[in-house]
């Protein structure tokens, strides 16, 4: 996994948001500090959807959350709209978060239980504006309108009086009722059935279509992640392996680590033979203490010398198709003329 | 797994018949699982699917004698090795439990005691079921500890199971399980708690020690993916019932109910291109407290004619091994006409079927003028 590398940043002034070598870390016990994310450089276009995909603890959720400064990287610079959101001071800061909101991934815990969903709509107008009863009203309708739910049912009820699918389309109406620009979607269905997951995939892209929204969508799914993400990137352990336009990461995956994470996934279709050869896979080094030159050579299958010395970095291997690895998958390495 | 489906020779291991469980809250009778029918040969692995709410669980710890409550009705038989589970006073399940029939659940973290080493957890039953000494236990805690791939396993004898990680923690649940040789082994969503390559781990783990041990398994998951190619057959559960059963071939190739089918349609896939538009389903699962008329999944089906609304179907038998409760099968001429009806008469909960859109109210049966 590289940690430095910027080859697959674009143009800055093509690009949204665009944060450069990010860092964030946590004090643990005895001093030890959790290297949560460790150099990580993304961009996003304005209306594109950029997917995270990585396993628990890899950094996915903590990178997205340095993009809207929750909590603001340690080291590292975070652009948006060629203002670096890491200099701002606490006033800046607040003007500029109505534009980037985020949803959860436990749509019955990020709704507060005591209030009516008409208020917990409302609130962030309460404290942005329009401060008049009626015209807040008249928005809050047509959010809760635009996530398929009837405004003058809703909007006395308590959330426990919604199942977790219209939950999560109302924190959904919340986020969306300032007008943001982007929207940081933190494992937004992973609490949800599958035919509830498949509303909010549509109902996201339709209201990223009418409302010209720019998405980060976070999952552990690579499925999901697919069906909604134009460009995907793949963290491991802080670092990222892969970013690439979506369909090519799957076609052919360059990273020995999405490789093990296409192999991994469940397919719905018996005819597909399961590969059987992993049972004994190890688990994930601890991000306290990661391992030296790429991070993932403890598990990796082409681990070389110099995978556990040099770290490797980001390189072009198509186009719009970068992989940070000494040994990238040879299908693809061979047909992009890079030497392995 | 075990590629055969049917075993006309063997004796069935475990034969479910009308199986009901029902409890009793002051809103009424809530039906978890209402008329529940199955047989499960010996070696053979059944995959249990459904989401939230299905009753799949509930089945599940029925058999197992793991609904205990002062509000449970059950009725119905489940008889396992020529015994009648149901009818069997809790003393003798204990003799049962472990040894005979085993059971993984979802969560390992709260699975396994916190405060108890993870040797004399995976001990503790063999010890009692089989009087063997602390010695020869901790032996074979460690030969159960090994066979399920965990890293240093004599190291681990005296991990606390917080020490150790959620796929490591789902392989002592798994070795616990094993430790007896149970001939039957129930897999409560043994991986919706855990990363996909993790997953995928424990699934062949699982599949690996079902063969080694000739035992047969039984699958719970809400995950279609789970189950292909792990399993020789598949129940779908909607609202407590069956509403079809097949090998697992024939459940994704010649899908004939309505929900399967609009499960299936609903799951992003990866050989989809990106933005593929996903089939939602309409409304939610009914209450289990109301009593239903007809069929329980008519509301939300795309298919849905007046006969589905006042009459429920039985589950039929399509073909071999195939049945199916559904009164227009996916796949029949009658199905394609319902669905052009239904597509031009504007139902909504066609229409979330047929682009995704979000249908929330679903009390609309058919447009008026369309019958």
């Amino acid at each position: 996994m590289a940690g430095g590398g910027k080859a697959h940043l674009r143009p800055s002034e093509d690009v949204l948001i665009s944060a450069q070598d990010v860092v964030v870390e946590f004090p643990a016990s005895r001093g030890r500090v959790v290297k949560a994310v460790s150099g990580i450089s993304l961009d996003v276009k304005e209306g594109e959807t950029l997917g995270l995909v990585g396993e628990s603890g890899c950094g996915k959720s903590t990178t997205a959350k340095a993009l809207i400064q929750l909590p603001p990287p340690d080291s590292g610079t975070v652009h948006y709209k060629g203002e670096d959101l890491t200099q701002l001071d606490a006033e800046s800061l607040r003007q500029a978060r109505t534009d980037l909101q985020i949803i959860f991934q436990d749509p019955i815990s990020s709704l507060n239980p005591r209030r009516k969903i008409g208020d917990v709509v409302a609130e962030p107008l309460k404290v942005w504006g329009p401060s008049d009863s009626a015209s807040q009203v008249e928005k809050v309708n047509a959010m809760l309108e635009a996530v398929g739910i009837n405004p003058d049912d809703a909007r006395d009820k308590r959330p426990h009086e919604f199942s977790g699918g219209q939950c999560q389309r109302i924190s959904i109406a919340r986020a969306l009722v300032l007008n943001p620009q982007v929207i940081i979607c933190d494992e937004p269905v992973s609490a949800l059935d599958v035919s509830v997951q498949a509303q909010i995939l549509n109902m996201l892209e339709d209201l990223k279509a009418e409302y010209g929204l720019t998405l980060v969508f976070i999952a552990h799914d690579l499925a999901v992640v697919k069906n909604i993400s134009d460009r995907v990137a793949v963290m491991y352990l802080g670092k990222l392996c892969e970013v690439s336009g979506s369909d090519a990461l799957y076609e052919s995956p360059a990273h020995p680590y999405t490789e093990l994470l296409l192999n991994s996934s469940p397919i719905p279709d018996p005819d597909i033979a399961l590969s059987t050869d992993l049972v004994e896979q190890g688990d994930v080094p601890s991000p306290i203490d990661p391992p030296t030159g790429c991070r993932f050579h403890t598990r990796c299958d082409y681990v070389s010398d110099r995978c556990i010395d040099e770290e490797p970095q980001m390189q072009k291997i198509s186009d719009d198709h970068y992989v940070a690895c000494h040994h990238p998958l040879a299908s693809v390495a061979n047909s992009a003329g890079v030497s392995v | 797994m075990a590629d055969a489906t049917t075993h006309p020779g063997d004796a069935p291991l475990l034969v479910v018949k009308d199986l009901a469980t029902h409890f009793a809250i002051n809103a009424g009778l809530v039906r978890a699982v209402d008329g529940v029918s199955f047989e499960l040969y010996p070696g053979q692995t059944l995959g249990i699917v459904g989401e939230s709410g299905s009753g799949k669980t509930v089945l599940a710890r029925t058999i197992m004698r793991l609904n205990l409550g002062g509000n449970v009705r059950t009725s119905g038989s489940v008889t396992f090795s020529n015994q009648s589970l149901l009818d069997l006073p809790i003393s003798d399940m204990t003799k049962i439990w472990g040894r005979e029939i085993a059971m993984v659940f979802q969560d390992p973290m709260t699975s396994l005691n916190p405060v108890v080493k993870i040797g004399r957890q995976v001990t503790e039953h063999v010890r009692k079921h089989f009087g063997i000494s602390k010695a020869e236990a901790r032996n074979l805690a460690i030969e159960l500890l090994q066979s399920v791939r965990i890293p240093e396993a004599e190291a681990r004898f005296d991990s606390f199971p917080h020490e150790l990680s959620g796929g490591m923690r789902q392989r002592v649940s798994i070795a616990i399980a094993l430790a007896c040789n149970p001939k039957l082994l129930f897999a409560d969503e043994p991986t919706t708690a855990l990363d996909v390559t993790v997953q995928h781990q424990i699934l062949n783990l699982l599949g690996m020690q079902q063969q080694e041990r000739d035992m047969a398994m039984v699958l719970v998951t809400h995950d279609l993916g789970v189950v292909a190619g792990r399993t020789d057959e598949i129940i779908v559960m909607y609202a407590g019932k069956i509403v079809e059963q097949a090998t697992t071939s024939e459940i994704f190739h010649r899908t004939s109910h309505p929900y399967t089918e609009a499960l299936l349609r609903s799951i992003p896939k990866i050989d989809q291109p990106s933005h593929t538009r996903l089939a939602a389903i309409a409304g939610r699962p009914p209450d289990l407290a109301d009593s239903l008329e007809g069929c329980s999944f008519s509301p939300r089906c795309p298919y849905a004619q007046e006969r589905c609304f006042e009459e429920e179907p039985e589950l039929e038998a399509l073909a071999t091994d195939h049945l199916s409760a559904c009164w227009y099968p996916v796949g029949t001429p009658e199905n394609q006409e319902a669905w052009e009806k239904n597509l031009l008469a504007g139902r909504p909960s066609t229409l979330a079927i047929a682009n995704g859109q979000i249908v929330d109210d679903i009390s609309v049966r058919l447009p008026s003028g369309t019958s």
